[in-house]
């Protein structure tokens, strides 16, 4: 098993014949992801990289079967490549995209509720660096050699602190089951909430982290609905505890603009909901093993 | 990105939103001629910086002549006023709004923000007004209102008579008010604005609803489809560091210690700020120089936080994935070499191609402390400071 992606999940790459598209479409070909062709408008019936290319999403469906897809999309143009996967039945999507308006992402949200919630697409990101099933499919653009299968889920925001939080827990031999990246924008496809229930569903998971950041509501209502909802353990660390209230670092989601926001009072809220809180961020992985360690 | 009240104003009044005679001035004997155009007995003279909390800061002044008017912004223009919003550092008031005075009845707090809960904008009033937000988050929270606006049909008319008439208005006042509201969500919708706020919003003893200060911030990552909001960005306002990093694709903030960061990603670079703090020492600042690392990057990178002068130690901390570590390794080398470096340098790299970048920075002869891990990488960045500095 594994959460949402897996061995026999097809895959289509929107903006599949750009630069950055055929790079990481390349890239997850050689790990081994079933990608089934692409879509760039205008150049259907085409090839690249030996697979098809299609005009529309919904071509591009019906001919491959696909179940999955990843968009390299530009920001302007990025929100309406979401919509057209949501109504093409794609059930699992990963948007790479950094810089997509707020009020775009709020109306694709919307856009996406037209379908009810079974039929539902699962969306990660924007902004994200993708997720990994180890050794079975990876969709993103993350170094797919530094995470070791096994039985973690992770769920987080940043793309280089889940590579950091993965070769640590590698190191000592520690696998993942899947990792998922929700990408550092306001408005996301999905939180931390949206991918426990996932993980708490899935019997090869034993445990799951999240790795979160200053800014928003979701590590703080991740963790309630944990405490009421799941029976595995939740580990979480919250980056950002040197970071000045109202300044946005980086992430276009990490800043300070409410009380509940600083990593200070996240990691508050976390321990009072049971989960263990990793103290600082060279400690992924004695804290994962002390946890993997209860649950025998 | 934030603009001056007099420019929301003028974007507001478009929408419909009532604002009382103005005009901008850039000298006193301009701020003296505005007043006579504006006629009446009463102006009140506005330095106009990006920030809040202008009044308590000494930016605005009440006035009942022209030679006042022209005296006040003889004070203001070149001042540099310091709120809590601006920092210690302050910001340089070079233009001046100039405004009919009004008689306040009452004062509203009135503010449209995008609510990353609800997913949608949503419109947070108070009969509060004068107060800012998060004090009367503090101390009135049973006053303040808020409506969830549905993104795909918009703010409705009853939204707005149901927070007008919570604010309790009078009757005369409501369309009135209906009108500023929906107004002022038209244009967030419109132009993309990630917060519009009107503090206060009052109703003058004539028994008129007026916008009499008004701030709007617009979603950056939408400033490509509104060319005429672009215009209006004043750099004089913002940090001359962080602009220039961010004109350079680079995404800096600029903190209050001595250890420089250049990092990859903004988790990681958030992850590493703590971790120096967790070793005992302090962040000089937040640096991301994401994906592509070219030489060319790097180097900026390093001069952008040498320019800050409190640094006194540099820790380059890069998990490479689209990255290849021989290759930040060449543009750290590169980059060392071209500005010939004073203070430590620690440098951790791992991800692909870990050991040939290693190598690179190892045969380069350079002074440059190497660290496997982030653990040993912050530890060894505050030794090499307190080394350094002898602190």
């Amino acid at each position: 098993m594994a959460i949402h992606l897996t061995e026999n999940t097809k895959v289509l790459v929107q903006g599949f014949t750009g630069q950055i598209g055929t790079f990481h479409a390349t890239d997850m070909i050689k790990y081994g992801t079933n990608i089934v062709g692409g879509v760039t408008p205008g150049k259907g019936g085409t090839k690249h990289l030996d697979k098809p290319v299609f005009n529309t999403m919904k071509e591009a469906v019906e001919a491959t079967g696909a179940d999955a897809s990843i968009i390299f999309v530009p920001p302007p143009f990025a929100a309406d490549s979401i919509m057209e996967a949501a109504d093409a039945g794609i059930h699992f999507c990963v948007a790479i995209t950094d810089g997509i308006p707020s009020q775009d992402m709020i109306r694709v949200k919307r856009y996406m509720r037209r379908y009810k919630k079974e039929d539902r697409m699962i969306l990660t990101g924007p902004n994200c660096a993708g997720s990994i099933s180890p050794g079975k499919c990876m969709m993103g653009i993350m170094p797919g050699h530094i995470y070791m299968p096994g039985n973690v889920g992770v769920v987080g925001r940043s793309g280089t602190l889940g590579y950091e939080a993965a070769s640590q827990m590698k190191e000592v031999g520690i696998g993942i089951s899947s990792s998922i990246g929700i990408g550092g924008d306001p408005i996301n496809g999905s939180s931390f909430k949206d991918h426990l229930a996932a993980f708490e569903e899935d019997p090869e998971t034993k445990a799951i982290i999240i790795i979160g950041e200053i800014g928003g509501p979701q590590e703080v209502e991740a963790a309630m609905w944990a405490k009421e909802n799941m029976s595995k353990p939740v580990i979480g660390y919250i980056a950002g505890l040197t970071a000045p209230k109202g300044r946005r670092m980086g992430h276009a989601g990490a800043i300070i603009s409410a009380v509940g926001e600083s990593a200070a009072e996240k990691v508050e809220i976390l321990t009072d909901c049971g989960v263990s809180v990793v103290p600082n961020p060279s400690s992924f992985a004695p804290v994962v093993q002390e946890v993997l360690a209860n649950v025998g | 990105m934030d603009i001056h009240e007099y420019q929301a104003k003028e974007i507001l009044s478009d929408y419909g939103v009532p604002i009382g005679a103005g005009g901008l001035a850039y000298s006193p004997e301009q701020a003296a001629y505005r007043a006579t155009e504006i006629g009446g007995e009463v102006w009140v003279v506005k330095a106009q910086i990006h920030s809040g909390a202008r009044g308590k800061a000494g930016g605005i002044k009440v006035c009942k002549s022209e030679n006042e008017v022209a005296a006040a912004a003889n004070e203001l223009l070149g001042k540099k006023l310091v709120t809590h919003q601006t920092g210690e550092q302050g910001k340089v008031c070079h233009r001046l709004y100039i405004e009919a005075g009004c008689n306040i009845d009452r004062e509203i707090y009135l503010a449209f923000v995008l609510d990353r809960a609800n997913e949608s904008v949503t419109v947070v009033a108070s009969a509060e007004g004068g107060m800012e937000i998060e004090q009367l988050a503090v101390e009135k929270p049973e006053s303040i209102i808020k409506i969830a606006v549905e993104p795909a049909v918009g703010m409705q008319p009853f939204q707005a008579r149901e927070i007008a008439f919570a604010l309790g208005l009078d009757k005369a006042q409501i369309n009135q008010a209906v009108t500023t509201f929906l107004g002022c969500y038209r244009a967030m919708r419109d132009l993309d604005a990630n917060m519009v706020e009107i503090n206060p919003l009052v109703v003058t003893k004539e028994g008129n609803i007026l916008a009499v200060d008004a701030k709007m911030g617009f979603d950056d990552n939408a400033l490509f489809r509104h060319s005429n909001i672009s215009e209006l960005r004043d750099k004089s306002q913002e940090d001359a560091r962080e602009m220039r990093a961010a004109d350079r694709g680079l995404s800096y903030v600029g903190l209050d210690g001595n250890i420089g960061c250049i990092i990859n990603g903004a988790g990681l670079a958030m992850a590493s700020m703590d971790m120096i703090m967790h070793a005992g020492g302090e962040p000089a600042n937040f640096l991301d120089i994401g994906g592509g690392a070219s030489p060319e990057r790097t180097t900026k990178a390093f001069n952008l936080v040498l320019s800050d002068d409190n640094v006194e130690c540099i820790l380059v901390n890069i998990f490479a994935g689209i990255n290849r570590c021989d290759w930040i390794a060449e543009g750290v080398v590169q980059a060392v070499k071209s500005i010939d470096l004073k203070v430590p340098l620690v440098c951790r790299l791992s991800g692909t191609n870990v050991e040939e970048g290693r190598k690179i920075l190892k045969d380069s002869g350079l002074p440059i402390i190497m660290a496997d891990t982030l653990q040993e990488a912050a530890d060894k960045a505050v030794a090499a400071w307190k080394e350094h500095t002898g602190k």
